[in-house]
């Protein structure tokens, strides 16, 4: 099934393409998505040893984890110079608040322990960053899955097109999201005080983002007649259907992880959860990057550019990944109270 | 297009990455810094180089963490706000950053974590790996995105259709006419930048009669760095000059305010260009200098601002006063490094006062020419974003100018206080001084820990400068050095 009449590499470098800016998209919002939730939950924790251990509970990877962003970022500039340039200028506003949210919480990793002990400002600005690029994220996600109004080869639309009820509601979707993630990494990264209260949010946490799940599941094909099409017709319905399904088997084990002691089972389960809502949404999108007009095959950058772009990724994801692994195995296992990574 | 939406858009990008270039310029110099630090403790096992990477590395934390978070609203920015630009220089140079994303920026965001927080988690070899691997990550970055930004200088390897640009051979796009001089112009520029302040925060240590073995060793390695990386600047700065003079003359014109190529070229040490009239006010001008620094002959000619046409003339009084300004800090960073060098050799360097005092004032030498020199360079570029493709006034997105303004306004509040305070905390640091005493090297017979080594003698945050310190750690004060040995110059 080929609609586009291009052949070869035309036809499937931007593919891959796509594929390797999902996947970067994807670890994104994965590992971002644990350390946003941790600074969208660390008002939560009230004494400063345990914002102490929240914070350290990250502070060894947050920097890797938002280069995903800037992967995901320079992906789509590099992969498909036409729809960066029409997606940007759409979400001009929540981007630019989302960055400088993201300044402020980066910062604070920093400049919270230099302050000591006059630190509180960098709470607050931790906290809010981190809600603050969350919510902004969401806007983004929800205005793209309503489209953007494109004219000739760029942007045509207003400043505040992406503001609806259901960006909105995409937004404050994705904060709870990632503090489900985050409340989920708490449990299993740290102990004492914070790994309690990190449990009693957690189960709330999921049940509400589960509610966010069916309510975009609900609302995105009552909204968008594509969307209906693509998900309520045969034989696609079959093909998706393990989509739902995998849905509830990760929340049910996430919730099991939660009750008994397999923390690590509840993030990992919450990983999943993350996953595969996000595998729906693409669902709903392929093959278009900018919703409902360019597709990949009409935003692709030149196919010599992509071939170069990719030989590169093919090379370096991979040894990304292996030393992001051996990272993280470095820094494994509980943070305890009162306890540096030193 | 809006001219005004263009004039904020340029400011925003100017103000944005000059923000920006100060905090990876200093990171760059200073990673390196660490690493040699860390390897010549490794190597020599005197105390005093760990105590220094220790200090140095937090102040590199702070440091690196404003880069990072400065730098990425750029990587949109293209989008934002030039999304022309992005349409048609976005398969040339878009696949150079994304090569930077992939080999430089992982590299050192991943490891930074292991050189931060792995002091007592890995073995002392693989920590400094680590911190060799950071620093090798800042160099990278600047290869690829002084790659990027030369091919908007002097393009190459490419062609035009229905003007987008498209790739034809991407070693030429890589290594275009320009690129190899500002890459080595750059690297310079911040190894530079960051000896001053490693020798500046060493006077004031000396002056204070603190932390001297410390302060010694930096006093020698900053001078021993501005001995040899000032001249050597010196030259790769005529060498770049003469490499824009073949692919930029009309920057070139405007650097030395040089109207009409009526003859030899005089060197104008100081006019008040005067743009309307196309000739310069006040001026004070050397015969032949022009043309020898420029052509290296005393006859030598070049071309004049006169002989390009109005609308491709970039502004010349800025460029030719940052110019200038860059030259004179240069001139004064080699003056203070071969300075040093002679009173090092006469064994005098750490008790010299006068020099001592001057040097403590100097750190912002480096900031500033840095500055000034890429003010420089991308003003000379102008009116083109990618030369002779894309001109700037071409090159911009379908937004407003009042969208533009909020944005421009939001970034000048936010990063003038952020950054502001940044460099208060920096300040503070190097106040504070190198405290605390140096840490047993950890081995591991058995290989990593399964969990953090520390417990009850390790306190929150010991290594980043929270004191006190806890007496488990502590061995004895810093004795002042008495062997020669340990104070010398790598």
């Amino acid at each position: 099934m080929n609609p586009t009449g291009l052949t070869g590499a035309e036809y499937w470098l931007p593919i891959i393409m796509a594929g390797v800016i999902g996947l970067a998209v994807a670890m994104y919002v994965v590992l971002d998505g644990f350390d946003l939730g941790v600074g969208i939950l660390f008002p939560c924790f009230p004494e400063e040893p345990q914002r102490d251990q929240t914070m350290n509970s990250v502070a060894p990877f947050w920097d890797g984890n938002e280069t995903w962003l800037v992967l995901g970022g320079t992906g789509l500039l590099v992969g498909f110079p036409f729809a960066y340039a029409v997606i940007m200028p759409a979400f001009y506003v929540p981007l630019i608040a989302m960055l400088l949210a993201l300044v402020f919480r980066g910062v604070a990793f920093e400049f919270r322990w230099v302050a000591k002990p006059d630190h509180h400002q960098w709470d607050v600005a931790f906290a809010a960053g981190s809600t603050v690029a969350a919510f902004c994220q969401g806007l983004m996600l929800g205005g793209l899955l309503e489209g953007i109004h494109v004219t000739g080869d760029h942007f045509g639309g207003g400043v505040f097109d992406w503001l609806s009820p259901f960006s909105l509601m995409c937004g404050v979707g994705l904060v709870v999201g990632y503090a489900f993630l985050g409340a989920c990494w708490l449990v299993m990264k740290t102990s004492g005080g914070v790994e309690q209260i990190a449990r009693r949010l957690a189960r709330p946490l999921c049940i509400t983002f589960l509610a966010f799940i069916v309510l975009v599941s609900v609302w995105t094909p009552l909204a968008f007649e594509r969307i209906a099409a693509r998900w309520f017709t045969l034989p696609n319905m079959l093909y998706f259907s393990p989509v739902p399904i995998l849905t509830v088997l990760l929340a049910v084990h996430c919730w099991r992880g939660l009750q008994g002691k397999h923390p690590t089972t509840a993030f990992y389960s919450a990983v999943g959860l993350f996953v595969v809502a996000y595998i729906g949404l693409v669902l709903s999108t392929v093959p278009y990057l900018v919703p409902p007009t360019i597709t990949v095959w009409q935003a692709a950058a030149a196919p010599k550019s992509q071939i170069f772009i990719l030989a590169g990724m093919s090379v370096m994801i991979p040894i990304i990944l292996g030393y992001t692994v051996f990272v993280y195995h470095t820094f494994r296992g509980k943070v305890r109270p009162g306890e540096g990574y030193h | 297009m809006d001219p005004h939406a263009l004039l904020l858009a340029r400011l925003q990008f100017a103000f944005t990455i000059s923000f920006h270039i100060i905090f990876p310029a200093f990171s760059i110099g200073l990673s390196a810094y660490v690493a040699t630090l860390l390897v010549l403790w490794k190597r020599t096992g005197h105390d005093h180089f760990h105590r220094l990477a220790r200090f140095w590395t937090k102040i590199f934390a702070v440091s690196f963490a404003m880069g990072v978070v400065s730098g990425i609203p750029l990587s949109y920015e293209f989008g934002t706000n030039w999304a022309r630009f992005s349409l048609v220089a976005g398969n040339v140079i878009g696949p150079l950053i994304g090569y930077e994303v992939m080999t430089a920026f992982f590299l050192e965001a991943t490891f930074l974590g292991v050189m931060l927080f792995g002091w007592q988690r890995v073995p002392a070899w693989l920590h400094v790996t680590a911190a060799i691997l950071v620093a090798l990550g800042t160099a990278i970055s600047g290869f690829w995105i002084l790659s990027a930004n030369s091919w908007m200088h002097t393009p190459d390897g490419y062609e035009l259709h229905a003007g987008i640009a498209y790739p034809v051979s991407w070693f030429r796009v890589i290594f275009n006419p320009s690129f190899p001089y500002r890459f080595a112009h750059m690297m310079t520029a911040a190894y530079l930048t960051t000896s001053v302040v490693v020798l500046a925060a060493g006077a004031r240590y000396l002056l204070r009669r603190e932390f001297e073995t410390e302060g010694r060793v930096m006093m020698r390695m900053g001078v021993g760095m501005l001995a040899l990386l000032g001249p050597l600047q010196l030259l790769l700065g005529d060498q770049h000059g003469l490499n824009t003079l073949q692919h930029q003359p009309a920057k070139i014109a405007a650097i030395e305010a040089h109207w009409d190529d009526d003859g030899p070229a005089d060197l104008v040490l100081f006019a008040l260009p005067d743009e309307a009239a196309a000739r310069n006010r006040a001026e004070i001008a050397i015969p032949h200098l022009g043309s020898l620094i420029l052509t290296h002959s005393w006859e030598g000619r070049f071309a004049g601002i006169k002989d390009f046409p109005r609308d491709q003339r970039p502004p010349v009084t800025s460029i030719f006063f940052a110019f200038r300004l860059m030259v004179a800090i240069g001139m004064a960073l080699i003056a203070i490094g071969l300075a040093g060098a002679v009173l090092w050799w006469r064994g005098k360097l750490c008790t010299t006062g006068w020099y001592l005092h001057i040097v403590a004032r100097a750190w912002w030498l480096g900031f500033v020419a840095i500055l000034a020199g890429w003010l420089t360079t991308e003003s000379g570029r102008q009116p083109y974003v990618a030369y002779g493709i894309l001109r700037t006034d071409q090159a911009i997105s379908p937004v407003s100018a009042a969208t533009v303004a909020v944005s421009l306004a939001l970034f000048v509040l936010i990063y003038g206080v952020l950054f502001s305070i940044g460099i208060y905390y920096i300040h503070r640091l190097i106040w504070n001084g190198p405290k605390g005493a140096a840490v047993k090297p950890v081995t591991f017979p058995e290989g990593l820990p399964n969990r953090p080594l520390a417990t009850a003698d390790a306190p929150t945050r010991e290594s980043r400068g929270q004191t006190p310190h806890p007496p488990g750690l502590a061995t004895a004060p810093p004795a002042p050095s008495t062997d020669p040995t340990k104070d010398r110059q790598p």
